[in-house]
Parts: structure tokens; sequence; C-alpha cells
């Protein structure tokens, strides 16, 4: 479990975050929503101190990674993965050294238990054959998926998304969604996926956290949304007129 | 005006203190020292075997007009010809192979350097790395430093020898000056200590271009114009700040 207490965070004169406070539990897809600028992307970095909060603290289970000095930090970034809104590959490595990275890096594995955990995770992700291609070579679903790939090869405990839909198609966008809930199931991970694509939102939305002028405007559960009055999750889920008459359709309005 | 005074000296001591935080940052044990060292490898190769074919050409030329000059202006006046040779030679080895070489590759490699790293703080592969448990400062500029300052020499001392050479090739067969005298010129007067003020020369030149390069980049921000930018800057930062100790060696050293 992670909980975030009171998180503020200004860049110069402009507050960002203005206190949020809230917890992702273990075993869940936790989303993080909100329009763009809304500051998803910032509280994530905070949740995996790749941005220090200006106040308010972080747990990990019971240890504040606000407090820790760069040896500690490494030592708990070995349980954490995260997937990138662009991916992050690297330019001049294959998918199978990308992924093998930080196996290389971090473990005294064997050439052997390497390439089978490799192969093991490209299984995972359904990209099985593309262990030699670039990532200049495949589309950016497939990138993603390498991504995700590469996240979840030390077996993390703690796995963070950035947009893991943005720039797919909604056929793509539903794969990577039930992909990454299916691995946050089966290995008991406590995910927590930043998006503002309303199909992740009703699909995996299984603890969700509105961000709204830096504020936390709702939290909820995927089957709570259509019923909520807060105008303002309406407004964001149900963006569109034709979304909208979908929803009054569904309510029977 | 004098906020901007103000201003202007507090972002100069601004950069210089975060380039010193990067170089700090970079001494530290390695994660797995396989890694570093093929990366090492791989930096070797790209700033080594990448560059032999421009600091060669240029060396050549430098030599060759060097040595035309030199022949042109002694002829007719009481220095022998035979000087020709070690002028050559001597300024070759003090001043223009380690400097020019040095400036060419500030433009090559350092503005290479600078849009790598910058490119992979853009797109998030620092961050990748960093939540991996990664040192990057290590990682991304400690291989391209000890990859520089030794195969930088290496070209540096490669650029001397094409230098000399250019300037028999054209000197010589055009008949300005004898076999013998150009040989005779190579031999006189030769101080070892120069050639070892051409390395030091080399190893500080190639630990300022990499380091200020890989500075650029790791702290860019935004999008393809400040990468842009950053490039730029790593090149003419470099090469000013080269010249500077350029100045200052030969200060201390003669
Ligand atoms: N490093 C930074 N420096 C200054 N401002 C930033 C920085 N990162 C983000 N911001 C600002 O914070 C706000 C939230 O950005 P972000 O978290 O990226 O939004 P999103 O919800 O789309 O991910 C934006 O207004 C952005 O300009
Ligand atoms: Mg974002």
């Amino acid at each position: 479990m992670i909980r975030a207490v009171d998180i503020k965070k200004s860049f110069g004169d402009v507050e960002v975050l203005k206190g949020i406070s809230t917890t992702f539990d273990k075993g869940k897809t936790n989303l993080i929503i909100g329009r763009s600028g809304a500051g998803k992307t910032v509280f994530l970095k905070i949740l995996v101190s790749l941005f220090q909060p200006t106040e308010g603290q972080i747990f990990y289970e019971d240890t504040d990674i606000t407090k820790l000095n760069k040896r500690q930090l490494i030592e708990i970034r070995k349980d954490i993965g995260m997937l990138f809104q662009g991916s992050a590959l690297f330019d001049s490595m294959t998918v199978e050294e990308n992924i093998r990275f930080p196996l290389d890096m971090f473990t005294n594995m064997t050439r052997k238990e390497k390439e089978d955990r490799v192969n093991e995770r490209l299984e995972v992700v359904n990209l099985e054959g593309s262990n030699k291609k670039y990532p200049g070579e495949i589309s950016g679903g497939m990138q993603k998926r390498v991504g995700i790939a590469r996240s979840i090869v030390l077996n993390p405990k703690f796995l963070f998304c950035d947009e893991p839909n943005s720039g797919l198609d909604p056929k793509t966008s539903l794969v990577i969604d039930e992909l990454i809930q299916q691995i946050t199931v089966d290995n008991q991970i406590t995910t927590v996926i930043n998006t503002h694509d309303m199909n992740s939102v009703m699909e995996i939305g299984e603890k969700i956290n509105f961000l709204h002028m830096g504020k936390l405007a709702w939290v909820g559960h995927k089957s709570e949304v259509l019923d909520s009055d807060n105008q303002l999750l309406q407004e964001f889920i149900f963006a569109s007129p034709f979304l909208q008459r979908l929803r009054d359709k569904a309510l029977g309005k | 005006m004098f906020s901007f005074i103000f201003r202007a000296i507090h972002g100069f001591f601004y950069e210089i203190g975060k380039y010193f935080l990067l170089l700090r940052l970079m001494i530290a044990r390695p994660e797995k020292a396989s890694m570093y060292w093929k990366e090492t490898m791989r930096q070797m190769n790209d700033i080594g075997v990448g560059s032999l074919i421009i600091v060669c050409l240029i060396a050549l030329f430098i030599g060759a007009v060097s040595a035309i000059q030199f022949a042109y202006q002694l002829e007719g006046t009481f220095v022998p010809l035979y000087y020709t040779g070690y002028i050559v030679r001597d300024m070759t080895i003090i001043e223009l192979a380690p400097t020019i070489t040095c400036l060419v590759l500030a433009g090559k490699v350092g503005s290479n350097i600078a849009a790598e790293i910058g490119g992979m703080r853009q797109k998030e592969q620092i961050d990748a790395l960093e939540i991996m448990g990664v040192n990057t400062a290590a990682y991304l500029v400690m291989p391209k430093l000890i990859a520089a300052v030794i195969v930088i020499p290496m070209l540096v001392f490669l650029a001397a020898i094409v230098s000399i050479m250019g300037g028999y090739i054209a000197a010589v067969p055009t008949g300005m000056i004898g076999h013998d005298a150009y040989v005779l010129g190579l031999r006189s007067f030769f101080d070892p200590y120069n050639v070892f003020m051409m390395f030091v020369k080399a190893l500080v030149f190639g630990f300022i271009l990499t380091s200020v390069s890989s500075y650029q980049g790791y702290f860019v921000k935004g999008g393809s114009i400040e990468l842009g930018r950053a490039s730029t800057n790593a090149v003419v930062l470099s090469d000013v700040i080269i010249l500077l100790a350029d100045y200052f060696i030969t200060l201390l050293m003669t």
C-alpha cells in the first residue's frame, strides 16, 4: 500500500498540487484521472520520488520515502516499476536488450536465466519473437508493451504507469489496460495509473482519484461514477454530448 | 541595471555549481562494473574510431600549410631552410595538434554527447534509469569521460604525426625543401617535455569537452529548440574553456 499525506507542490509561484491525501491499495489498479495539466504527472513523479514535494509525505507501507537519502532510495526503487508516457525505451538497444537491462544492471543471473526471464515477460505482453527489433521499428502500442515488460522484469511490488493509453487507438488501449490489470492481480502489485482516458476509467477504475485544479475532487469505484452527483466528475468523464446522451439513456432519463 | 548584473552573476555561479554537482554525483561505485565497462568500450569506439578521418584530414592540411608557409618565409633569410621541419614539428606538438584537434572534437563529439544525453532526458529515459535505481550521473557521464581521456590523447598524438607528415608531403616532393633538410629539422632541438605537454593538454581538453557537453545535455529541459541550444552551447562553451585552459597550461608549463 502507498499513502500520500497532504502533498503540495509548487514550481516557482505556481502551486500545481494543493494538498492531496489518498491511499493506493495492493492488488488493485488505482487510477489518477484529470484533465491535461491537472498535475497527474507531477503527482506520479512525487510518488516515485523523481520530484520532491514542497510539503507532505509519501509512505510505502511504513517507510516515508520523502525522508530517504540517495542510497536508501535506490534500495526502494528496486521494488518499483514504471511505464512512461512515451515508453522511454533506450533507442540504441533492441527490445530484448531493453527488457534485459535491469537484469544486466542489478542481478547476477546467468545468460540463460536472463534469456528465459526476458522471453517469459515478452510472452506476458504478447510480443513473442520481437526480441531483435529496435524501438524505432515497432508501433507505439508495441513500444508500450515493451515498456511494461521492462518495468515488471524485476518483479516489482509497486507499478506506476503514466498515461499508458496516450496515442493509442481504443482497441489497443483496452489491451494495454487489461494487461496491466492482469499483471496487478496476478502478482498482487500496488499499481497506480495516470489517465485521462474515460474507457480506462470505466474498465479498470477500481479506485479512482479525480484530480481537479491541484485538489482531489472525487474518489471512488468505477461503479459509482455513473450515479455520482459530482458535477466536475460528470463534466470530465462525459465530456462529449454523445457520451452525455449515452449516460442519460443508461440512467433512464 | 544592478538587478540585471546581480542576476547574471547569480546565474553564472548557479550553473557552475550545477556542473560540479554533476561531477560529484558521477563519482560513485558502479552498480555493475561490467555494464560500465561495456558502455566505456562503446564510447571509445564512438569517439575514437568515429573521429579518425576528420582528425587526420585536418592535421594533414595544417601540417602542409605550416610547412609551405615557413619554407616560403625562411627563403632568402639567414635562418636555414631546414628550420622548417623544426618549426612544423614544435608548432604541431605544442599547439596545433592538441588545440585544433580538441576544438574540432568539441564540435563533433561534444555536440553529439549533448544531443544524446539531452534526448534521453527529454524522452524520460533518464527518469526510467533513475527509477530502476541507476545512478544516471555516473552511468551516463563516467564512461564517456573515461573513454575521452584515454582516446583523445591518442587522437592528438596521431594528429601530430599526420601533421608532420603533411608538412613533408607538401614541402618535399614539390622541391621547396630537400628530404634531408626536412628530416634534419625534425631531429633538431627536440625536447621530449613538449610531447609531455601535448598529452597534458589533450587530457585536460578531452575532459573539458566531454564534461561540459554532458552537463549541457543532462540538465536540458523543454523540447527540440532547447535541445538544439544545449548542443550549440556545448560546443561554444567547450571551445571557450579549452582556449582558456590552453592559455593557462602554457603559462604554467613553459
Ligand atoms: N518541471 C516543471 N517545472 C515547472 N512546471 C511544471 C513542471 N512539470 C510540470 N509543470 C506544470 O505543472 C502542471 C501540471 O503538469 P502535469 O503534471 O504534467 O499535468 P498532467 O496532468 O497533464 O500530467 C502544468 O501546468 C505544468 O506546466
Ligand atoms: Mg501527464
